[in-house]
């Protein structure tokens, strides 16, 4: 017996309220004036808290996560983290702090703000960061007004492009267009950014170049020296996405490779768990001459206590209330100490190192194969195509993902990045073994096997989740729609 | 490499040498060997070696320790995070490793649990604000904020929005940093310095058919509750403007939902549903909106209910994701991707246990402590409590211009006393002269109210 997901058929937890019944409004001599008052309290479940605990825990066990399993969905590093970054995060001394607390109470919490930036610093190798965004493309959105500042600044306001790879993450030009830029989107040579294309790209109206290096396919980018250096003679800056850092922790420092920007994804590197979509928190770190335009407040420490600083006249202001995902910070702070100099080079070394064999493997199998050729040494994650496997047995990479549900492994990031066939990116991290690995390995032949002999089984998967195969489409359209537990006509569904 | 690590699996040496040996390398070293030398030598960090965990822990209880938390002193804040008693089983639920550790349901077939969940959070915002549809969250109140008045632009192709006055400082100034690059441009419309109220006439002269949207803070920032808001939606529609409402969710157990007097977008921080101050984050935005013609312009993740493809299952999945950056790429809605979906669970479950009844009794609670508040501080001479003559719904402005005293210096004392007071507003907004905004909810019993204006009594009087 395999892997079974749970099946509760749980219903909507309105659906198990015991009664409807609304309590009467009591008069109450606090009550709103009339104009402002409700008159119909709203709708929610009325249950005892048991009840509440069961739905919740039941449909907790309709859902799959790194505690589980195998999570290899390239470009999110789905890792383990230590336990002890959640339980730290669950004290009273961050959990009951409010921001706007004396920062005479505060000096812990401030303290560990102030020594997670310059951590962050010295591991990217920049030289200040602002740890305000509140995930990776808030963080992508606060690097670009950054550049849009600095260029400002230098009264270069008309630099109005920004130029992205055609493999970058989705985020990166919806962020650049955020911003009001126009983007150029050039294209790839062998899944590496194409020199040429870039220098004929580049000109007076260049304000800079979004990278993730290793780039979405996990190839590190040999040339970023020369990349570097044909965007800074144009006038332009380098932003670097931090999705891929998990890949060069002591070995490569993007700050060393020539980026004036950097954001960094702390929930995919650093500790935090991804909790369904998120908290997470996007910090940007920024060389010396971007300091002046990070947003306010920054934390400080001037000898004897740390403040929050507010007085940065060149500041891009706010980017959100407050000062960030603190409790989400702290949790890095907890990663990198336990983890130290050497432990973080580890996490590199190991998730590299996991990625290079699942990829020799899996290319071997019949149907799969590594574009462009078989590029080891690849870095944390890598691209395997299926289109051979398509194009022979009429199996898409979607139809593949769905059968490795049956085999609790999570499928893949699939059809990314967009500039290959079929494309399957693997993103094993350093927290899977070797037995996981090969059990992946087993799961894809058995795949493959499954392909050629046309089985029923393959097509209909998955079984063994806790539905079959969903109707997605029916989701969005507009005559089958449903976005709230009321039905068109009002009625609770 | 080093020895083997606790955390990372196959670091084993000799685990790693035989992974090595089968892909046909001999050395960590030829993994890096695609990173140019220039770069490698240059990669050293200088940071402490690793640690066990109980050193870590010793090390970081004692930064934290440095910490009074609001456990430790009796604390007024508000003003956009506020305190607020979470159910342990919130914190019970969130702990599901199965929740915590998974990512964005893409595959929903084995992520039912957490797509459920999420559509029973947007069922519940929905029914909280009286709106058609939700999104599963967007970052914080302030963020939402920006996302909403680039929102109602996109939609109205118009370029000004107008904020009230009062409105607050950081939200406004995170709006700014969102508008200003979609080439918006924030209107400032008056408020009565007597009663927040917001100057109707005022209103009328600003909005025009350049205005994209009117926002409003209900309750707002400094804590009074318009009451005008029908009329405000009136004159809004009218100019073919969008009204967007912002909310502290709570309050609307009691105050009319604004999707009752028409508001077109809401917004809103669902910290108070459940989850952790946490020193200003993580929050939780919440976005609403209502028709078609908006929700096609909504930011964030949506979730959708569905059924399996052979019709025999209920199911859930992510919907209409064509808004979004992962397909539309630089024509999206907005760039977001990771959200606050732990936090919306925190929401569901918070939500569910109170249900109705207590959704209700906690309003009143609160509105009770607020009163009781008002009634003891306006007692004290010079001080004027609220300073707004309006209702107000846990928080309220309260003036010490008459006592002669600044605020920074009464809230000096009453730390030492291990009260943190309210908010300094003086910097804010000076035209209220020496202000603080006040906070009490459901976790300052009137024991606490006393002692707050017992030291203030000493404070003004000087002892």
């Amino acid at each position: 017996m395999g892997f079974v997901q749970a099946r509760w058929d749980e219903p909507l937890i309105i659906q198990l309220s015991h009664t409807n019944q609304i309590p009467d409004q009591l008069a109450n001599a606090t009550n709103p004036p009339q104009k402002i008052r409700r008159h119909t309290p709203p709708t929610l479940p009325d249950l005892a808290e048991i009840d509440v605990i069961r739905h919740y825990t039941r449909l907790s066990q309709e859902n799959y996560g790194v505690d589980l399993g195998i999570y290899p969905l390239g470009s999110c590093t789905m890792k383990y983290n230590p336990k002890l970054c959640d339980q730290i995060a669950s004290s009273h001394k961050i959990q009951e702090m409010h921001p706007y607390q004396n920062p005479k109470m505060a000096q812990g919490i401030l303290q560990v703000m102030y020594e997670t930036s310059n951590l962050l610093a010295e591991i990217v190798g920049v030289d200040k960061f602002t740890l305000q965004p509140a995930a990776g493309a808030h963080g992508e959105y606060t690097g670009v007004l950054l550049m849009q500042a600095y260029h400002a600044d230098r009264n270069e306001a008309t630099r109005d492009e920004i130029i992205i790879p055609d493999s970058a993450h989705g985020t990166n030009p919806a962020s650049a267009a955020m911003a009001g830029y126009k983007v150029l989107e050039i294209p790839s040579l062998n899944g590496c950014v194409d020199k040429e294309a870039l220098k004929s790209s580049v000109g007076p109206r260049t304000a800079g170049l979004m990278i993730t290096n290793p780039n979405t396919l996990g190839i590190f980018e040999r040339e970023i020296l020369e990349i570097a250096d044909i965007v800074h003679d144009a006038g332009g800056l380098l932003y670097y996405d931090g999705a891929n850092l998990n890949a060069i922790l002591g070995k490569a420092k993007p700050g060393s490779m020539g980026f004036d920007i950097v954001h960094l994804n702390l929930h995919k590197t650093f500790g935090t768990p991804h909790g369904g979509g998120g908290p997470g928190a996007g910090p940007v770190g920024v060389t010396k001459s971007l300091v002046d335009y990070l947003p306010v407040p920054t934390v400080e420490y001037n000898g004897r206590e740390y403040f929050l600083n507010y007085n940065l006249p060149k500041s891009i202001g706010k980017v959100r209330a407050y000062y960030g995902s603190v409790a989400v910070v702290l949790r890095a702070y907890v990663y990198i100490l336990l983890h130290g100099n050497d432990g973080l080079q580890t996490i590199s070394e190991i998730a590299v190192l996991n990625s290079n064999y699942l990829a020799a493997k899996l290319s071997k199998i019949r149907g799969f194969e590594l574009p462009y050729g078989n590029r080891i040494p690849g870095k944390h994650e890598f691209v395997l195509s299926s289109s051979k496997l398509l194009k022979e047995t009429g199996v898409s990479a979607i139809q593949v993902g769905k059968r490795l549900l049956d085999m609790a492994i999570h499928p893949p990031t699939i059809y990314f990045p967009t500039i290959v066939e079929e494309a399957m990116l693997i993103e094993p991290t350093e927290t899977v073994s070797k037995r996981e690995l090969d059990a992946v390995v087993a799961a894809f032949q058995k795949i493959s096997d499954e392909c050629y002999a046309k089985s029923e089984t393959l097509l209909t998967s998955p079984h063994s989740t806790t539905v079959s195969r969903i109707d997605e489409a029916k989701a969005s359209r507009p005559k089958t729609m449903q976005l709230t537990w009321r039905k068109t006509n009002g009625e609770l569904s | 490499m080093t020895e083997p690590h606790r955390y990372i699996s196959n670091s084993n040496p000799q685990l790693v040498e035989s992974m090595l040996h089968e892909i046909g390398l001999t050395s960590i070293d030829e993994l890096f060997s695609d990173i140019p030398k220039e770069i490698q030598t240059t990669a050293t960090m200088n940071i402490p070696s690793q640690s066990s965990e109980a050193d870590v822990r010793r090390k970081v209880e004692a930064v934290l320790a440095k910490n009074l938390s609001t456990k430790e002193v009796i604390s007024f804040l508000g003003g956009g995070v506020w305190p607020h008693h979470v159910p342990a089983a919130v914190d019970a639920i969130l702990s599901r490793g199965e929740f915590l550790t998974s990512y964005t349901p893409y595959q929903p077939e084995i992520s039912q649990g957490m797509l459920q969940a999420l559509f029973e959070y947007q069922s519940l915002v929905c029914e909280l604000t009286a709106m058609e549809y939700a999104n599963s969250s967007l970052y914080d109140w302030s963020t939402a904020l920006g996302e909403a008045a680039r929102m109602t632009s996109r939609v109205s192709g118009r370029q000004e929005f107008i904020v009230p006055h009062y409105g607050h400082p950081e939200r406004i100034g995170t709006l700014n940093a969102f508008a200003e690059s979609a080439g918006i441009k924030i209107v400032k419309t008056l408020q009565s310095e007597k009663t927040g109220a917001l100057n109707l006439s005022d209103l009328r002269n600003r909005i025009s058919s350049r205005t994209a949207g009117v926002y409003l803070e209900y309750p707002s920032f400094l804590g009074f509750v318009e009451e005008e808001v029908q009329e405000i939606a009136r004159i809004t529609h009218q100019a073919g403007s969008l009204l967007v409402v912002g909310v502290e969710p709570i309050s609307l157990g009691i105050l009319r939902p604004p999707g009752d007097f028409d508001a077109d977008i809401v917004i809103g921080e669902g910290q108070p549903l459940g989850n952790h101050m946490n020193f200003g984050g993580p929050l939780l935005g919440i976005f609403a909106c209502k028709g078609e013609h908006l929700l096609r312009q909504m930011p964030g993740r949506i979730i959708g209910k569905t059924s399996t493809q052979d019709g025999t299952q209920d199911a859930y999945c992510m919907a209409l994701q064509t808004r979004e950056q992962h397909i539309r790429r630089a024509k999206a809605t907005s760039n977001i991707c990771t959200n606050e979906a732990l936090m919306a669970i925190a929401a569901c479950v918070y939500l569910s246990i109170l249900g109705p009844r207590g959704l209700t009794d906690l309003c009143n609670v609160i509105s009770e402590r607020t009163h009781y508040a008002q009634r003891k501080l306006s007692e004290l001479p010079g001080v004027k409590a609220p300073y707004f003559d309006s209702f107000h719904f846990m928080e309220f402005a309260v003036n010490f211009d008459k006592t002669g005293k600044k605020v920074s210096e009464i809230n000096e004392t009453l730390l030492n006393a291990g009260i943190q007071g309210g908010l300094d507003l003086s910097a804010m907004f000076p035209d209220l002269g020496q202000t603080a905004l006040y906070c009490f909810s459901e976790v300052h019993s009137h024991v606490d109210i006393d002692m707050l204006v017992d030291k203030l009594q000493q404070v003004l009087r000087g002892n």
